[in-house]
């Protein structure tokens, strides 16, 4: 009996490694979709809120197992697919959606490492990648064949439509994200996520720094998430349902979740890039805590997600507040003022650092 | 760093002022005159600059780039070409109700990439360069946007040319590949050891003369040049068919030069012989049967570029006279191609009317001087002494016999002879016949163009009459 | 075997594979999705080779910018049809075909039996491949090309504006 036991210890501390790598995945997955559903579910109550009604309060106390109630309904609902859909990818997309919006919860960090015995355990799945800031914009950018797919392979016009107009608003407003996000890497000089938020340590916070990068980023992410002002895909007025008209049960259900997934990944972006990520002025001095100790780790990953919330709560009172662009305005907004303004920053930040360079004071 | 900008200066100047223009454009509303004068200016500063650096040997910008002699040599041709061309492109947009907009800076922004082209030293600029400028062709020649030939011309210019580029840059690739370097010195130096991989370098130069003799419209990829140069403006055929060859020929000799020495069994040599050969037979005689003066010229274009391979093998060779013979060439070709083309595009009314040789009859009544003009143009492309022409062909005529290709020389000569038929015959058109009764009275005067006209016509007598000056000047620069 | 190996194989299948997939697809979106899996088994590849930068950028500019395009033109153009692109085995294919061999066997005698000796990646490649790496090397060593490509993409876009653009009313 003892021998087995011996052996799996073994096992364990042979592949531990592995073994953490899997848990950290599981509770990034998991934790995802916990956040998904509860965003929509504070989704539903700002709403609420915004129209002076109550919302959700019936499955649970103050409604809060709605979401759950909701996911269920979802899996036991007929799966319909319309007959000259194309299967193959009609199915394919909703993954892909959902696939991207969680792969790029690889390279984000949620706090500084600490230590077990030896053993130095990262709060991120992919610690340490050189190009990890690349790494969310290129995921980003290759989430919209979900979208556009699904817009395709439903064989419906206003899907279709919903799936064009996602694939030119998404490639537009990437250009502005991505040059508004030069500034911040210059001033970091890395585009390791981990090390851009220690380049602002100390109250440095880039939302200070480059305040127009950041309402750039805002205003893009707005964009590349889908949501109101910039839902165009999903216009329900004059497009039905738009990209997930013909789509129901969970495979509807996925492209609602890599929505909210995809919000959740937009304000950890501008947590960590703009808003000093997990940095908190004076308070690690503070609580006093030796550097690398789990606790300090845990107090990290609150101040990550006390940053994250109240940009979570920004999008959704966005969406109860403002009307939806016209496509024309659309675009003359992401190529006419978002794109220049997002290179004129670029200049901008490299003349300053020229300057303050020359002088020695950076 | 400040010494490579300085030595660069034409590029760099031109290509900065290529961009200002543009941004003049889009600022300021009826801007062609202003443009106009900022396009000259900027040419003719150019020019300046050029000259000045036509001494000062060298490279720039880690070896990227060549400056000094060669490529400034180049420059002062591309500037006079360009200017030559806006000039008389300007009483031309005005007839044919062009847009003028972009036009400028589109010329511009082709130049500084023949200048690119000119001044390479690795591969890499070598294929940037040639992009610009085959980029801004395509634009231009599609620039008469209401005319179908003209669209035509450009949508199979680019699709053509697109395809060229592929085997350009998989020849790029390969000789990357045999060498390990783009590096033109430094793919001469490896060319003289044995390779590791002979035949990669084989494939990769074979390849890469495609694309180049795409370029320079060498058989048998010239199958574009008569829709393309008959489609597109003729102002801007006028530019393509003089400053766009010699600007592939800018190219084309320093990658013969460096790839000669892994020619051990003289395959490329003979290569370049055969091709040369064939260029200025199926040129000279495509062209006898043209009906179109557009046409005619084309394939005498292309005929050109065969007498110009000449030179290349040459080169190719390692015979010194291959390198001055093309020069001079370039040089008369340069004022000679684009004086008829000029005359073609004064005489051409909106519409591509007037564009038969037939229209050509009794030109000598209409408008003596244009055709006394045309005269010269037509007796110097045909070779014909006093004019510059007869001087270019007997340098790279005596340039391939002393390179021991006087079988060349034969069929050559025997071209020429061809080719003095369709020349001639327009001469003939022009004087001896009587007026078509249908042909419009063309009473409108060439306006600027004629600056253009005079000085291409003083240029092809000059360079006829007194070759000694220029060769001297391509003497000192390039020692023999 | 080690890692690298065995991901070379497998992404070198994949890379093959959804390159045959390319070209065999009569569903013009199908044939556009391989050519992605492609770009995605072209950047593993680089990621094997340390080039971490051309590996995202391969994903970011060709996966995620160009093919957006490139499926957006298919869709605008509805080209659903099985039939708009079949095509017979004609003279042309088999000529093609021919050549496409002629080449393999080019290489195949280029390369056979030769060995290049470099089976292990030299270390100068470790930091090239790296942002600061290509960074360093496009800025300095690289800055002339650098700036003509600037150049290029400059004439290119005001000569697809010109060409796209309405036409003046009066003329």
């Amino acid at each position: 009996m003892s021998s087995i036991i011996d052996l799996i210890l073994g096992f364990l501390s042979e592949h531990i490694d592995a073994l953490i790598l899997l848990a950290k995945i599981g509770l990034i997955v998991n934790g995802l979709l916990m956040a998904a559903a509860y965003l929509v579910y504070f989704e539903r109550k700002i709403s609420a809120w915004a129209h002076n009604r109550i919302g959700p309060n019936r499955v649970g106390p103050l409604g809060l197992f709605q979401s759950f109630a909701d996911v269920f309904k979802l899996y036991l609902k007929e799966d319909i697919i319309p007959t000259l859909a194309d299967k193959k990818f009609h199915f394919i997309a909703p993954i892909i959606s959902i696939g991207v919006a969680m792969a790029v919860y690889a390279v984000i960090p949620f706090g500084d490492s600490f230590m077990v015995g030896n053993k130095e355990i990262f709060l991120s799945v992919a610690p340490g990648i050189n190009i990890g800031l690349l790494f969310v914009l290129s995921m980003s950018s290759v989430g919209v064949y979900g979208i556009t797919l699904a817009g395709w392979s439903s064989n419906n016009k206003y899907s279709l439509l919903g799936g064009l107009r996602s694939a030119a608003q998404m490639i537009s407003y990437e250009l502005s994200m991505g040059l508004s996000l030069i500034g911040v890497l210059m001033l970091a000089g890395s585009l390791d996520l981990t090390t851009i938020v220690h380049a602002q340590s100390g109250g440095k916070w880039n939302i200070f720094l480059q305040p127009l990068a950041f309402i750039i980023f805002l205003v893009a992410s707005f964009a590349e998430t889908n949501r109101t002002p910039f839902d165009l895909p999903e216009a329900e007025p004059e497009l039905v349902g738009g990209y997930h008209t013909e789509y129901s049960g969970m495979k509807f259900g996925l492209f609602f979740l890599a929505e909210y997934a995809n919000m959740v990944t937009a304000s950890a972006m501008m947590v960590l890039l703009f808003l000093g990520g997990w940095e908190m002025p004076g308070l690690y001095e503070a609580l006093g805590l030796p550097a690398g100790s789990p606790l300090i780790a845990a107090v990290q990953f609150g101040v990550f997600v006390a940053k994250l919330v109240p940009i979570l709560f920004f999008f959704i009172w966005v969406r109860w507040s403002l009307p939806r662009f016209r496509y024309d305005q659309l675009m003359n907004l992401g190529w006419k003022v978002m794109l220049p303004l997002a290179l004129a920053n670029i200049v901008i930040t490299g003349i300053v650092m020229t300057i303050l360079k020359h002088y020695g004071i950076m | 760093m400040e010494q490579d900008f300085l030595l660069s200066a034409p590029i760099t100047f031109l290509s900065i002022m290529a961009t200002i223009l543009m941004v003049v454009d889009a600022l300021i509303k009826k801007s062609s005159k202003i443009t106009f004068t900022l396009s000259w200016l900027t040419l003719g500063i150019t020019g300046v600059l050029a000259a000045w650096t036509l001494k000062h040997n060298g490279t720039a910008f880690n070896g990227m780039i060549t400056v000094g002699s060669f490529g400034a040599f180049f420059d002062i041709l591309f500037c006079m070409g360009a200017l030559l061309t806006l000039i008389a492109a300007r009483p031309y947009m005005q007839r044919e109700n062009l847009e003028h907009d972009e036009f400028h800076s589109l010329i511009l922004f082709a130049v500084s990439g023949m200048m690119i082209m000119a001044h390479a030293n690795s591969l890499l600029i070598l294929f940037i360069g040639i992009e610009i400028m085959s980029v801004c062709f395509y634009i231009l020649s599609g620039y008469m946007r209401s005319s179908v030939r003209s669209v035509e011309a450009s949508l199979k210019y680019f699709l053509l040319g697109a395809f060229a580029t592929g085997f350009l840059v998989y020849g790029m690739a390969l000789i990357y590949g045999a060498t390990g370097s783009f590096d033109y010195n430094q793919i001469f130096m490896a060319a003289q050891h044995e390779l590791r991989f002979p035949s990669l370098m084989m494939i990769g130069i074979g390849l890469l003369l495609i694309g180049l003799s795409f370029k320079a419209a060498a058989f048998p990829f010239h199958q574009w040049a008569p829709d393309v140069y008959q489609g597109a403006p003729t102002v801007v055929t006028a530019f393509m068919s003089t400053a766009g060859k010699i600007a592939a020929f800018s190219a084309f000799m320093p990658i013969v030069a460096i790839v000669s020495p892994a020619d051990t069994e003289m395959k490329i040599q003979i290569i370049l012989a055969i091709i040369s050969a064939a260029t200025m037979l199926v040129g000279n005689i495509s062209a006898l049967t043209q009906t179109n003066i557009k046409r005619m010229l084309a394939y005498s274009s292309v005929a050109h570029a065969g007498y110009l391979m000449m030179g290349l093998v040459a080169i190719s060779a390692h015979h010194a006279r291959g390198v001055s013979g093309i020069l001079y060439y370039l040089s008369a070709y340069l004022f000679m191609q684009l004086g008829a083309f000029v005359i073609v595009s004064i005489l051409e009314r909106s519409g591509e009317k007037n564009l038969e040789i037939e229209d050509y009859a009794g030109l000598s009544k209409r408008h003596p001087v244009l055709a006394a003009l045309m005269t010269i143009f037509m007796l110097s492309l045909a070779g014909i002494p006093p004019f510059a022409g007869f001087f270019g062909k007997y340098y790279l005529f005596t340039a391939a016999i002393e390179s021991g290709y006087t079988w060349l020389t034969i069929i050559a000569v025997i071209s020429s002879i061809i080719s003095v038929y369709f020349y001639i015959g327009l001469i003939v058109k022009m004087y001896f016949t009587e007026p078509n009764e249908s042909g419009e009275s063309t009473q409108q005067l060439p306006g600027i163009a004629s600056i253009t006209l005079a000085v291409s016509a003083v240029a092809v007598v000059f360079l006829g009459l007194m070759p000694a000056g220029l060769l001297d000047v391509i003497k000192l620069l390039f020692g023999n | 075997m080690s890692t690298t190996v065995i991901l070379f194989t497998i992404l070198s299948i994949g890379a093959i594979a959804s390159g045959i997939s390319l070209v065999t697809r009569r569903n013009p979106v199908s044939a556009a999705m391989s050519l992605i899996v492609h770009f995605f088994m072209l950047a593993g590849l680089y990621l094997t080779l340390q080039a971490q930068f051309v590996a995202i950028i391969q994903i970011l500019v060709y996966a995620g910018a160009i093919m957006v395009l490139v499926i957006f033109v298919i869709m605008l153009l509805n080209l659903g049809k099985e039939e708009n692109l079949t095509e017979k085995f004609s003279m042309r294919t088999t000529l093609a075909l021919a050549l496409g061999g002629l080449f393999v066997v080019q290489f195949l005698t280029a390369f056979l039996g030769k060995k290049t000796g470099m089976n292990a990646l030299p270390e100068k490649s470790m930091s090239i491949g790296t942002t600061e790496g290509i960074g360093n090397v496009l800025f300095t060593q690289y800055l002339f090309p650098f700036e003509a490509i600037s150049l290029l993409l400059l004439a290119a876009i005001v000569g697809s504006i010109l060409l796209a653009k309405r036409k003046h009313e009066a003329s």
